[in-house]
């Protein structure tokens, strides 16, 4: 076994287990945490395909930023795990009957057989100043264009839909107006008086 | 690297919408309560400017751009010009109900208007890539408009069920469309339809791909055994909200059946064609039987959605032109009878009142009986009877399966529609024999009154003269 | 000098390839963070010291060594021998696991990011194209410290710091990255090594000038990300006691202020390379002092300016008072994030017009 055939494994281990473990453990931050683990084993993974620029991003993004607002609502809610788990016993036979027929034609279509090194060979080596960054920019502005703008305007979307639901100024609240206070000038809050000494009594 | 200069003059419709919603959402900041009425206006001179847009560029040829990630041929300019025209009518529609309930905000529009984009660019969509996000823009874009009431504790949970299952279905239509670029190596949708072609790829892996984007697509068609959303999102939803989702997102539906189906997997026709049938004959039958049980003309008209879109599948499945053809038709007139349909939920509906029990419309008669005609004619026109436009729809479509050899399921389909016409005419009959629960008076907006009596009166000019709408549906699949 | 001693160890003849390379490594590893650690061990000194002067007090200045008095100078020392002697208490009802691990994650990316960091042209662990971004992407992740310290420790104050801390991280990480956005605009890549090499020719072609509006916000947002006075609203000993380590104590309460000291001196020496030309001599291309030994490029010329950016951080604490947590989030939200977007745009207009 080759070195990278060795850490190939040892990442992806730690992917399936922390994955299984994301919907296993009964504590939602852990499950959180756990989410993050896979995160960051996917991204050592991507660095194995050369792909560092996708790798560092979804660190950046998904584990600096996505996950970090995800713990913080997580840990907020108390959800009460054992009226989750009341329920499952009636769903259990039939879930557990499509999750097999489902994992079942996944394993025949997914297979070696048909996604095997035999049928798609690895792919080429870069040369080592090839820049992962670059050809990623030159594609998305030039062939991907159109969907690389669409994929903003759904983000676009999405931020005006967050704010439409969540921002409502209730009556009555009181809050500071920031901008009303630096505006302020000197002469609306002070009044210097002028007066002469006077002797001390 | 070979790159070629886009043609963005193709896309010209698509950049006017976004740029004007994106200016809607600046100008709505400027603007107080009393003259919120300038977001409507532009927003219905956006749909026109489109539609004039799309109109001048329409081509009898196919054209693509984008690297091959747009198309713009006959069906995309016809079936964007429905969509502009249906949001143009909802839009008017709507205006009265929501400045009623303080959902006259800018929100409303900008999100429409994203969702015409979301559609417009599934409609001209030639990649999967394209396909998905513009499902996506639109999705986004209708979860946020039903939950656009907050304090509305049925349309919140509304909300969270059609985003939970809809984010579900979008999950199974990529699983299905990485099986396919895993095997075919492209998006494109031309690149597949020749890979396919090909025939080096094992079949089986095709289909399982296939299979997974059809659960993805029936989910978002409303089809039966993913229809489970539809009901509660339509009732659960504003009625304006409603309006909308229930008709011009199912003319893109339409489209992403075809680009997908014809125009990618064309090559799989065989395989397809059954998991249609079997889709076709349990929405129309479910759709159909379930819709008599209901007490609520919202829910009423949510099964019969769902039966309609049984019918659109039947016009896909049969594979040929005339069936495609049949099937745009279809879902053109549906769009038109939606509106109608929900219209009179609106219309009958004031402040504080939602009108969504068919007890409403006893004695509608006695109340204003032009009303009544004109919910006449729409029921009619749902249920089939000529000579109204719903006929029509209807027989082009079994026209296509008979066609097709599948006397049985022509046949099956009559029987379940002749079983459905039973709940249309009990609304009739709700208005025109019983005596009125309600004596209060109806009093919707002159300019409400108007567009639902025109509507209704279109979907009876269009039954006595159906040809210009069906020659224009024959030509978009002409090529 | 890494080439010779790899030399060396192949004349063994028996040593495996693999393990020489590791060891040369780990060779370089050490001395990196040896030093690393002996400067936050004396940064906290020099906070103590400056703060002292600018409150006109003098400082720490009792613990000598080896009896010399020697202005204090065995302070730092005398407090990690403190700290590693005291008791490591896990409040009852914390969760235990968690509680340990925090401060590792706290300490592990700030220490990792320095894999990337160029001290010269050559003078670099590991030389990745993409490293300012991977730096980006570590610092960002030492926020799990924080937050899981805060969480595990089953108290009141530690939470709130906790979330405080989660918010205003993210937020402030967004004008950070587009800063650094304007910096690649500019050096047209991603590598720390190639964005100095970039400002090459004397004082005004570095990147402050023509990066002013970024420069400043990167800093400000580098001294919010790394939650120093007066953003330091996750620790606001005057309001939440200590925040998010409250209840820690002894090695493990160290990590923290190791990790915390390290990330300001990655900020200030990141500050130094991609806006004051990191090595590059002020004094390059002036005529008589540029042609002394002023005029070479040194490592000493980046420690003189990492410095500068220390002490603006000690300087800000002596002098501000806290920020309001909803003006935390005004600033970073409505201040910093459309201003380092117009900013990019003007970048982008320079470099298409050949000014940088």
């Amino acid at each position: 076994m080759s070195f990278e055939q060795i850490v190939f494994y040892f990442f992806s281990a730690i992917l399936l287990l922390s994955a299984l473990a994301v919907i296993t453990v009964r504590n939602p931050v852990h499950a959180a945490l756990f989410l993050v683990l896979a995160f960051f084993t996917t991204a050592a993974l991507w660095l194995l395909l050369e792909a560092e620029f996708l790798a560092i991003t979804l660190v950046l993004v998904y584990v600096g930023a996505v996950m970090v607002l995800f713990l913080f609502v997580v840990m907020m809610l108390d959800i009460n795990t054992s009226t989750l788990k009341e329920r499952l016993g009636s769903y259990l036979p039939v879930g557990g009957l499509v999750a097999v027929l489902a994992i079942a034609v996944m394993a025949a279509a997914v297979g070696r057989d048909h996604f095997g090194l035999e049928q798609y060979a690895a792919p080429e080596r870069l040369a080592a100043d090839a820049s992962n960054t670059r050809m990623i920019g030159e594609q998305l502005y030039t062939v991907y264009l159109y969907p690389f703008e669409l994929a903003a305007v759904i983000l676009l979307v999405a931020i005006i839909a967050a704010i439409a639901l969540t921002l409502r100024t209730r009556p009555g609240s009181r809050y500071q107006n920031i901008d009303k206070q630096v505006k302020v000038k000197r002469d609306e809050r002070l009044r210097v008086v002028k007066m002469d000494s006077e002797e001390r009594k | 690297m070979n790159f070629e200069m886009p043609n963005f003059a193709l896309a010209m419709p698509e950049m006017f919408v976004l740029g004007m919603a994106c200016l809607i959402l600046l100008v709505d900041l400027f603007l107080n309560e009393r003259s919120r009425v300038v977001t409507y206006l532009l927003s219905q001179a956006t749909l026109v400017g489109a539609f004039i847009l799309t109109l001048s560029l329409y081509t009898p040829v196919r054209e693509l751009t984008f690297s091959g990630t747009f198309v713009l041929d006959p069906m995309a300019s016809v079936l964007k010009m429905a969509v502009y025209a249906v949001v143009f009518v909802m839009f008017l529609y709507t205006r009265s109900y929501l400045q009623a309930r303080q959902m006259f905000t800018g929100e409303f529009y900008t999100l429409a208007l994203f969702g015409v984009l979301g559609m417009m660019v599934m409609i001209s969509a030639h990649s999967f890539l394209t396909l998905y996000l513009g499902l996506e823009l639109l999705s986004l874009s209708m979860y946020a408009m039903v939950a656009l009431q907050r304090d509305n504790r049925v349309a919140s949970e509304a909300a969270m069920k059609y985003f939970l299952l809809g984010a579900m279905a979008s999950a199974m239509l990529l699983y299905g469309m990485s099986m396919l670029y895993g095997v075919t190596g492209s998006l494109d949708l031309g690149e597949i339809s020749r890979a396919i072609d090909e025939g080096e790829i094992e079949r089986m892996l095709l289909v399982f791909g296939l299979v997974f984007m059809l659960v993805g697509v029936a989910f978002k068609l409303g089809a039966v055994p993913f229809h489970m959303w539809v009901p509660d999102v339509y009732h659960g939803a504003p009625t304006a909200v409603t309006q909308f989702i229930s008709t011009a997102p199912k003319i893109a539906a339409f489209a992403l059946l075809i680009r997908l189906l014809v125009d990618g997997l064309g090559g799989l026709q065989s395989e397809w064609h059954d998991i249609l049938v079997l889709l076709a004959i349990l929405s129309i039958s479910v759709g159909n039987i379930i819709a008599i049980a209901q007490t609520n003309i919202k829910r009423m008209l949510a099964y019969s959605g769902i039966a309609h879109a049984g019918f659109l599948i039947l016009g896909v499945l049969s594979g040929t032109a005339e069936g495609y053809a049949a099937g745009m038709f279809y879902v053109i007139v549906y769009a038109v009878m939606g509106l109608a349909g929900f219209g009179m939920v609106l219309l009958m509906s004031r402040a504080g009142f939602e009108a969504d029990s068919l007890e409403d419309y006893k004695g509608l008669n006695q109340r204003n009986p032009w009303f009544a005609l004109m919910v006449l004619f729409i029921m009619f026109s749902m249920a089939g009877v000529p000579p109204f436009i719903g006929f029509w729809a209807k027989l082009a479509v079994l026209q296509a399966v008979v066609a097709s050899g599948l006397i049985w399921l022509a046949v099956l389909a009559v029987i379940f529609s002749v079983i459905g016409a039973f709940y249309y005419l009990r609304v009739i009959k709700l208005m025109y024999f019983d005596a009125p629960a309600d004596e209060a008076r109806i009093e919707p907006g002159r300019e409400l009154a108007a567009v639902f009596s025109g509507n209704a009166l279109v979907i009876l000019a269009m039954g006595l003269f159906p040809g210009a709408l069906m020659a224009i549906c024959i030509q978009a699949f002409a090529l | 000098m890494f080439d010779a001693i790899e030399n060396w160890m192949q004349g063994f003849g028996w040593l495996p390839d693999g393990l020489i390379t590791f060891s040369v490594i780990m060779l370089k590893i050490v001395l990196l963070l040896a030093p690393l650690m002996t400067a936050v061990a004396y940064l906290t000194y020099a906070e103590r010291k400056v703060i002292g002067m600018m409150q006109v007090r003098l400082g720490p200045n009792r613990v000598g060594l080896f009896g010399y008095r020697i202005w204090g100078l065995g302070q730092p020392l005398a407090d990690a021998v403190k700290l590693m002697f005291k008791e490591i208490i896990v409040p009852s009802g914390a969760n235990k696991g968690l509680f340990l691990f925090a401060p590792v994650l706290a300490m592990a990316p700030a220490l990792a990011a320095w894999a990337v960091v160029p001290f010269g042209s050559e003078m670099v662990i590991a030389d990745v194209n993409a490293s300012l971004l991977y730096v980006l992407a570590l610092t960002s992740i030492g926020v799990y410290g924080i937050i899981i310290a805060g969480w595990a420790s089953n108290s009141k104050y530690p939470f709130i710091s906790a979330m405080r801390a989660a918010a205003q991280i993210v937020s402030y990480e967004i004008a950070m990255g587009f800063a650094l956005v304007g910096v690649i605009l500019a050096a047209g890549s991603l590598n720390l090594g190639q964005i100095v090499a970039g400002q090459e020719g004397g004082i005004l072609s570095w990147y402050w000038l023509p990066l002013l509006p970024l420069f400043v916000i990167y800093f400000i947002s580098g001294v919010a990300e790394t939650n120093r006075a007066p953003f330091d609203v996750a620790e606001g000993e005057s309001e939440i006691v200590a925040g998010f380590h409250v209840e820690y104590s002894g090695m493990p309460f160290a990590v923290f202020f190791l990790a915390e000291y390290a990330n300001m001196i990655l900020i200030s020496l990141l500050a130094a390379l991609m806006f004051l030309g990191g090595w590059l001599s002020p004094f390059q291309g002036v005529p008589v002092l540029g042609d002394t030994f002023l005029g070479q490029d040194s490592i000493l010329w980046l420690f003189a300016k990492t410095s500068i950016f220390l002490f603006l951080y000690l300087w800000f604490r002596a002098t501000f008072p806290r920020y309001r947590y909803d003006q935390i989030m005004r600033l970073g939200w409505k201040v910093f994030i459309p201003i380092t977007i117009v900013w990019l745009l003007v970048v982008a207009l320079m470099v298409l017009a050949g000014w940088l």
